[in-house]
């Protein structure tokens, strides 16, 4: 089989491109249901729970093996993490600035001629090291899809309208005290080929980075109350409910704009730090403030 | 301060970061073909040795002197200022490509190496390792990472040199081969 096939053939996060509604009605009844995947989410689930029972320790982060996911099944390393004390160039982190991103990039809703359709939000928290320290003049980046539930992204085929307004990217710099804030639409939930009739809750993709490089995370927001969560294969790959929760904004009204947004609080926490600091670093390393 | 807070946890890259994650030039840590640039490139393979063509790598490293560099300027690069850092999507074929020096010992008698961070769709969380050049080999043998590692393992953090000076490293995500991936907690 040609390669590109190959590949295109395991992409099955892609949905067929655009076509009636009929043509999207399920002819394959070999394919898995959402009833085969729940059964595996929730025997993986109860597993874990016999194993806190038996004084397992609690798991802070998404398994890498975790079959419901089913790309996940050729793409997980199979020998254990390798232990290493991070050196020189690791226990620091590129810097980002303001000749990096603009003050604008934080607004997702004026990056084109007109209004984007959809519900106005304000996503805004905090990043903070495992210390509590802020992580100060520090690059964020987001992604996410419109409020009908379509990404830009060219392999994005389903078949939910394109918002000619709404691009879906944003970018900011943390300030002193490690905040981040962000203006844009409440993603809408979108189909994927994980299995059939699989749905991805509405989420926001993060792209994060610390004082060190061991610190880099890419992660993903989520809504509260989401009745997708215990479906979807992605969120499930952190099998603790408390690690879990920690990917869910609170609603905030305080965030809440009169007659324009509703708020969303969401702090981040990386791991760390490793390195010693120094005083200047512990007082607030404030990046390039132009 | 005595309270440590929990991680956020990680979350796949997912299918649909290619619109949002690369920018103009963020393989470029130098122009190429100025003075002392060098390619890395390299293919990303999963468990059943099919190259996997959406991954996406970050690389960060010492300039050729082996001194950290902390400048601002990654996103939007000036052409003269290296930065250290950079970030690149492998094409359909799997492979990756950047342009760089040759990281320099940070320390006398360090072995030389890249610093990576590996994100892909079906990947839940992103993976660290290491490029180290192989040229120093009493500097690699006293490595402390190389030196816990299996002869077989240790090889795969290892860049080949290339004809034309540039550096080959493959990652392998699961079974033979598989690349030694690092957990610094």
């Amino acid at each position: 089989m040609p390669e590109d096939i190959t590949a295109e053939l395991e992409s099955e996060e892609l949905v067929p491109p655009a076509e009636p509604k009929a043509a999207h009605q399920p002819l394959d009844k070999a394919i898995e249901s959402q009833a085969d995947l729940s059964a595996e989410i929730n025997a993986i689930g109860e597993a874990y729970q016999r194993a806190l029972k038996d004084g397992g320790l609690p798991e802070t982060q998404p398994r890498l093996d975790y079959p419901p996911y089913r790309s996940s099944i050729l793409r997980h390393p199979t020998k254990s993490l390798q232990h290493a004390d991070p050196e020189t160039i690791e226990l620091f982190s590129p810097a980002f600035g303001h000749q990096d991103v603009h003050a604008l990039e934080s607004d997702l809703t004026i990056q084109h001629n007109g209004e984007p359709l959809g519900e106005r939000i304000i996503v805004s928290g905090k990043v903070l090291d495992g210390d509590g320290r802020p992580v100060a003049g520090q690059l964020v980046e987001i992604w996410q899809a419109n409020s009908s539930g379509r990404y830009i992204h060219k392999r994005d085929q389903h078949p939910a309208p394109i918002d000619p307004n709404f691009t879906g990217i944003g970018r900011c710099i943390t300030g002193p005290d490690g905040s981040y804030r962000f203006t844009t639409i409440k993603p809408g939930a979108y189909p994927w080929k994980n299995h059939l009739n699989a749905w991805r809750p509405a989420h926001i993709h993060f792209s994060l980075f610390g004082t060190e490089f061991t610190q880099r995370i890419i992660t993903q927001m989520y809504f509260p109350g989401d009745q997708l969560f215990p479906l979807d294969p992605i969120y499930q790959t952190i099998v603790d409910q408390d690690a879990r929760d920690r990917l869910v904004a609170t609603y905030d009204h305080t965030l809440t704009e009169p007659e324009w947004a509703l708020g969303y609080n969401w702090d981040i926490v990386l791991t760390g730090p490793k390195r010693t600091w120094t005083e200047n670093e512990a007082l607030g390393a404030e990046g390039d403030e132009e | 301060m005595s309270t440590k807070l929990v991680p956020t946890p990680g979350q796949t890259v997912g299918p649909f970061y290619g619109y949002a994650l690369p920018f103009e030039k963020d393989n470029e840590l130098l122009a190429p073909g100025s003075p002392g640039s060098i390619r890395l490139q390299g293919t990303v393979y999963d468990g059943a040795g099919h190259t996997i063509p959406d991954a996406i790598l970050e690389i960060w490293q010492p300039d050729a002197g082996g001194n950290v560099v902390q400048r601002t300027g990654s996103l939007v690069r000036d052409g003269y200022t290296f930065t250290g850092w950079g970030r690149g999507a492998v094409g359909n074929s799997g492979v990756f490509t950047f342009t760089t020096v040759n990281p320099g010992p940070t320390k006398p008698g360090a072995a030389p190496f890249i610093s990576v961070a590996l994100f892909a769709r079906g990947l839940t969380n992103r993976l660290f390792t290491r490029i180290y050049l192989p040229e120093d080999t009493e500097a690699l043998a006293n490595d402390p990472l190389l030196s816990s590692l299996d002869p077989e393992r240790r090889e795969t953090l290892i860049a080949r040199r290339d004809p034309d000076g540039g550096l080959t490293w493959d990652i392998r995500l699961q079974g033979e081969g598989e690349t030694v991936f690092l957990d610094f907690q």
